[in-house]
């Protein structure tokens, strides 16, 4: 199994949490999974509208003290 | 003596050199501290005036400085780029074969455009990150007499705002040739939204559909159809155009990836402290960085305030005297006469208000007041 790649944007107004995990995955391999962290609470529903769009898989959602952790996994 | 090298002369690096200087006027006088800069080139380039060469509103000679001019007396600089890092030494070795000691080093090598990661983009599009192509994209303007103008958006990108300046000041530079009615002007952003900042982007997405600009969101580029003019994006969407704006991917400077110092030339950096990660004598500015914010020249701005003070600090007392705490403010021009800013930090989103001529004409100021900027002043 793969390591977790963890992509931290939490703080990131700009260009934001979505904006690093887009980054992200364009410099992962098919299979990685990475867990989004983000302090703003839109990511919920943005990084999954954007997983169901483009096709990679949305793994789960947890959330603590402001701070959401979103996985996800590249399938393409 | 405390050796501090800087490399990279960017806006990042001069301001850095230029607070430090200031900060230690007698302990460069005594011989206590030097402060070499290492840069790639004798000019120095104000970036963000690109974005108006690309629309005939300034010439190329208005954006260049010699570097050596804007620095404070006691810096020694030398034009002779880092080819190598060895940071278990503390050294680098540069393009002449010169090797520099540091005993405390800042990189600041900013960041490129690099559009040959989209399959047809070279060709296809138009861009204006460079002198070269903002010229080529102005003669192309110049000549296009109507149709469909598209503008697509890569990430990581430098200037976050570049995306709508570009498409408003579009909508204006066909208005005052006379042929907005025949030009059809299209804007496509990654995210769901027009803007990265929900703030900018509430305010972005009226004033889009006052001008009769249309937009898709989620729209990330795949490919560029050259010949048959269409574009695709990961979504699954394709749109034809026929002409085709970029703002283009960027990545960190390659020399920095070929160390080993990042992957795609982004270094891995602590957000508040600005050492790179597992150095503590080893700091990153500006584009530079892996940190989640704007890759943007205020960011380098109030990065290098902030590791000038640090960095004087640790020369005097031993240890740095305050924190980076993620400020970054953006001009955000409207078209050709009206602009506003956004103004946020690692906790505080951006306010943005309704774009006024007196902010416009600020940034005007501004473009000739970033002279004194770079040298530390304002």
């Amino acid at each position: 199994m793969t390591e977790k790649k963890i992509v931290d944007g939490r703080g990131s107004f700009c260009p934001g949490p979505l904006m690093e995990l887009i980054v992200a995955l364009k410099s992962s391999q098919v299979g990685d999974v990475l867990e989004v962290l983000s302090t703003d609470k839109g990511s919920a529903n943005d990084i999954p509208e954007w997983l169901r769009k483009v096709g990679h898989e949305y793994i789960s959602t947890t959330e603590s003290n402001g701070e959401w952790h979103i996985t996800v996994r590249k399938t393409k | 003596m405390k050796k501090i090298l800087i490399v990279g002369g960017g806006m990042g690096g001069t301001i850095l050199a230029n607070n430090m200087a200031r900060r230690l006027t007698n302990e460069l006088k005594t011989g206590k501290v030097r402060i070499t800069m290492l840069s790639a080139t004798e000019k120095h380039m104000y970036q963000p005036g690109l974005l108006y060469l690309a629309v005939g509103k300034i010439t190329p000679d208005e954006l260049y400085r010699d570097q050596a001019s804007l620095l404070e007396p006691g810096i020694e600089f030398h034009v002779d780029p880092v080819e190598e890092f060895k940071l278990d030494n503390n050294q680098v070795k540069t393009k002449s074969g010169k090797t520099f000691d540091y005993d405390y080093m800042a990189i600041a090598t900013g960041s490129r455009m690099f559009p040959e990661g989209i399959p047809g983009m070279v060709e296809g599009a138009e861009t204006f990150y460079t002198e070269e192509t903002a010229l080529k994209m102005f003669k192309r303007l110049q000549s296009f007499e109507g149709g469909k103008v598209v503008v697509t958006v890569g990430v990581p990108h430098k200037c976050p705002m570049a995306p709508l300046e570009i498409i408003f000041m579009l909508h204006d530079y066909f208005k005052d040739r006379g042929i907005a009615d025949k030009v059809q002007l299209h804007y496509t952003y990654p995210i769901g939204r027009v803007h990265s900042l929900e703030n900018v982007a509430k305010w972005a997405a009226p004033e889009m559909d006052r001008l009769g600009i249309k937009y898709d969101t989620f729209f990330n580029i795949k490919e560029v159809d050259v010949k048959n003019k269409v574009l695709r994006s990961e979504e699954g969407v394709e749109i034809n155009y026929d002409l085709l704006i970029t703002i283009p991917t960027h990545k960190g400077m390659e020399v920095l990836e070929k160390n080993g110092l990042g992957q795609n030339g982004w270094i891995p950096t602590n957000r508040t402290k600005l050492n790179m990660e597992g150095r503590d004598n080893v700091f990153i500015l500006g584009d530079t960085t892996n940190i989640p914010i704007s890759k943007a020249g205020s960011t380098a701005h109030f990065e290098a305030d902030t590791l000038g003070e640090n960095l004087a600090a640790i020369v005097k007392i031993g240890i740095p005297v305050r924190e980076y705490d993620g400020k970054v403010f953006c001009f955000i021009e409207v078209g050709k006469d009206r602009a506003t800013y956004a103004m946020f930090d690692y906790k505080n989103p951006p306010d943005p208000k309704a774009p006024t001529k007196a902010v416009h004409w600020f940034k005007m100021a501004y473009n000739k007041l970033y002279w004194i900027s770079a040298r530390g002043l304002l």
